[in-house]
């Protein structure tokens, strides 16, 4: 049941945090052969996610410590069985506790190189090459023209 | 003590700055202070890869969470619609949409017409040239010829309508409701120094490109080669008074906390429906005991916010997705009063194109669209460029229960009380938000979407801050007069949404851009007697 982390990560987390995390953020997003992307606890996301707590440090340390309570102690040191439990109790019964989490994982496992080309996107940020966007063909509002004026007249 | 100056302009947002150029050809010595900074086109989000990641930290929308030097913090936990905002030089317009809808004639007439809330003192035929001015001074978007307005001029094509305008416009047409292109303050072409817009579709975290109109890069360039002055970093602590209940100044404290007093003969108010009423109220004297300007207790209420609600439709096949402006189209199809629909008054329908990986991955989790887990992906997938939707900005009618007063423990990093809000969504905005959600969900059916998920009132969109100073020509109703002038303190003017005495169902900005402009214009015109 070792989880390990990689090393020398620049978190706020401790390394036992690091651990449950790592646990919770590959139940949240797997890695698929079939997709063929990573899941959220491969190394080099993950040492993004742990360096990127950032603002949400107390919001993930409550969840974690939640989760660890719910484990009988440690979710590290939990069965599979009593992991996938004290997620899901989480989720259900602690719901304020969850969106941090979905936030952090998600900010960084869809910044990853690998998951953005699998989902179609070109790896690069907005700017400055931009976007392509259809004109669109404005008859369309031709209907609309012909109904006249809807704005109400005051006197 | 520093040299006096004839205008002191507090905040250098929308309002502030339009004031500031507006005034800048009488050769007063103006001067603007500004609690925030410069921001550089190159610090932007959209020029790196976290691009999404920074719209929840130093971009975020709310001051509690992006916590930068520039911000003060705001207690809204009793709140459903929490407080959204930015400090800096453009204020809120570095950060918002750029969607840019003037109120409506009827919306001045609310009392006359409705027999609701209050009238204002102005009217949409005085504004108007002040409308057309700031179009041009922020260079909108548009498309003349919307029948939901009296005509308009268009200073830019609209934004381009995309495969999502597409859809849904062919949903409306099916529907046989009201859209058009919405007015935008989004360049469609270069103008005035600025670049076209180039689709980055991620406007509400700061145009890298500059081609959104926010008011460091549209009314501040024009008025700093005028000579007015900007001093940012600079929060004001209070407003002082002499003992004739003029205004005298104001004490700062600078980058570096240290306190300053700054003469003027006169001050302008431009910290939106929040600052404006915390810095009123921080402002007591042995005169002015219950805050400045605040003879009528009507300082810091009356708060309004615009509720809204969030529809969003899944389709089959892709569609824009983040590429392009959040905004493109809009429907006013439910503007105007008919009280068969349950409400008084209406809505605006923004339609909205898609989000980013990440964005769409955290609301299709919080939807319960995208499960944890083995069918992540697959789920993802069926979400991730394929949505589209609407918000609607619903009306929210003046109550003076819904407040902004000083929260008698939280304060800022200079030691300044923060401002509390305290405020409850009424049954008629309730009302509306159910019947924008049940005609959105038919939209998105009639567009062909196969799951529609909505939400409201969204609990992250206190954009637009109002009422809080409220205009009128009763002093023992109103804050400021009919022209923005203080009721109590002759040289204290207020030009931000604080003065709006309804809040329509559209953004506010077109519309107190308009109103500064306005009120500058009446300064302008009456400074043999401005202060009689």
């Amino acid at each position: 049941m070792t989880v390990s982390i990689p090393v020398a990560l620049q978190s706020a987390l401790t390394d036992a945090e690091l651990r449950s995390l790592r646990i919770v953020v590959g139940a949240m997003i797997p890695a698929s052969e079939e997709y063929g992307v990573p899941g959220a606890d491969d190394d080099r996301i993950f040492a993004d996610i742990a360096s990127s707590v950032g603002r949400d440090e107390a919001a993930i340390r409550a969840a974690l410590a939640e989760l660890d309570g719910l484990a009988g102690g440690s979710l590290v040191d939990a069965s599979q069985e009593v992991r996938d439990g004290a997620i899901a109790r989480v989720r259900e019964k602690h719901p304020p506790l969850v969106p941090p989490l979905v936030a952090l994982t998600t900010r960084c496992y869809y910044r990853d190189d690998r998951v953005m080309r699998a989902v179609g996107m070109e790896v690069r940020p907005p700017f400055p090459k931009g976007f392509a966007v259809d004109q669109g063909d404005w008859s369309l509002l031709d209907p609309v023209r012909a109904r006249g004026p809807i704005w109400r007249k005051v006197t | 003590m520093l040299e006096p100056v004839d205008v002191l302009i507090i905040g250098a947002g929308a309002s502030g700055a339009a004031v500031a150029w507006s005034l800048a050809e009488t050769r007063m010595r103006i001067l603007c202070l500004e609690q925030g900074d410069w921001i550089k086109s190159t610090d932007y989000p959209s020029n790196g890869r976290d691009w999404e990641e920074r719209q929840f930290g130093d971009f975020a929308t709310s001051p509690n969470r992006r916590r930068n030097a520039a911000d003060y913090p705001i207690n809204d936990d009793d709140s459903p619609i929490k407080i959204a905002n930015f400090n800096g030089v453009g204020g809120g317009t570095i950060l918002y949409a750029g969607h840019f809808p003037r109120m409506h004639p009827s919306d001045f007439r609310v009392k006359s017409l409705d027999g609701v809330a209050d009238d204002w003192p102005v009217d949409y035929q005085t504004l108007e040239p002040y409308f057309a001015l700031n179009d041009r001074m922020m260079g909108i978007a548009s498309l003349a010829g919307d029948p939901a307005y009296p005509p308009k001029e268009a200073v830019l094509p609209p934004l381009p309508l995309g495969k999502t305008g597409t859809r849904l416009g062919a949903a409306m047409n099916k529907l046989g409701w009201h859209w058009w292109a919405a007015d935008s303050a989004i360049s469609t072409q270069d103008y005035e120094g600025r670049a076209k817009c180039i689709n980055l579709g991620h406007c509400i975290a700061g145009c890298a490109q500059g081609a959104k109109a926010s008011t460091d890069i549209t009314y501040w360039p024009e008025a700093l080669r005028q000579r007015v002055q900007l001093r940012t970093r600079a929060r004001v602590r209070e407003i002082t008074v002499n003992d004739e209940g003029m205004a005298t100044g104001v004490i700062y404290h600078d980058a570096d906390g240290v306190e300053h007093f700054q003469p003027a003969e006169m001050v302008i108010l431009a910290c939106n429906g929040i600052g404006t009423p915390r810095l009123l109220l921080n402002s007591t004297s042995a005169r002015f005991p219950r805050g400045l300007a605040n003879s009528s207790g009507l300082v810091g209420k009356n708060l309004m916010f615009h509720p809204y609600a969030s529809i969003r439709g899944y389709f089959d096949e892709p569609l824009d997705g983040y590429r392009g402006p959040h905004i493109g189209t809009w429907s006013q199809e439910f503007y105007e009063t008919d009280l068969t629909r349950g409400f008084v008054r209406g809505y605006t329908y923004q339609f909205a194109r898609g989000q980013g990986p990440v964005a769409a991955a955290m609301l299709g989790m919080a939807a319960g669209r995208v499960p944890w887990g083995k069918g992540h992906h697959h789920a993802f997938r069926q979400v991730f460029d394929r949505s589209a939707g609407m918000l609607a900005i619903c009306e929210d009618l003046p109550e003076e229960h819904n407040t902004v007063t000083l929260d008698p423990v939280l304060k800022d990093a200079h030691g300044i009380p923060a401002p509390k809000v305290t405020y409850r969504l009424s049954e008629n905005s309730r009302r509306m938000l159910d019947h924008a959600m049940a005609r959105g969900t038919e939209i998105l059916r009639a567009a062909g979407a196969r799951d529609v998920v909505t939400d409201a009132p969204l609990p992250n969109a206190g954009w637009h801050l109002m009422g809080t100073a409220r205009m009128g020509t009763d002093p023992s109703r109103s804050v400021v007069n009919e022209w923005g002038r203080s009721h109590d303190v002759k040289n204290l003017f207020i030009v931000d949404g604080s003065i709006f005495v309804t809040s329509g169902g559209v953004n506010p900005t077109a519309t107190l851009q308009a109103l500064a402009l306005y009120v500058a214009d009446n300064i302008k015109q009456r400074l043999s007697n401005l202060f009689d």
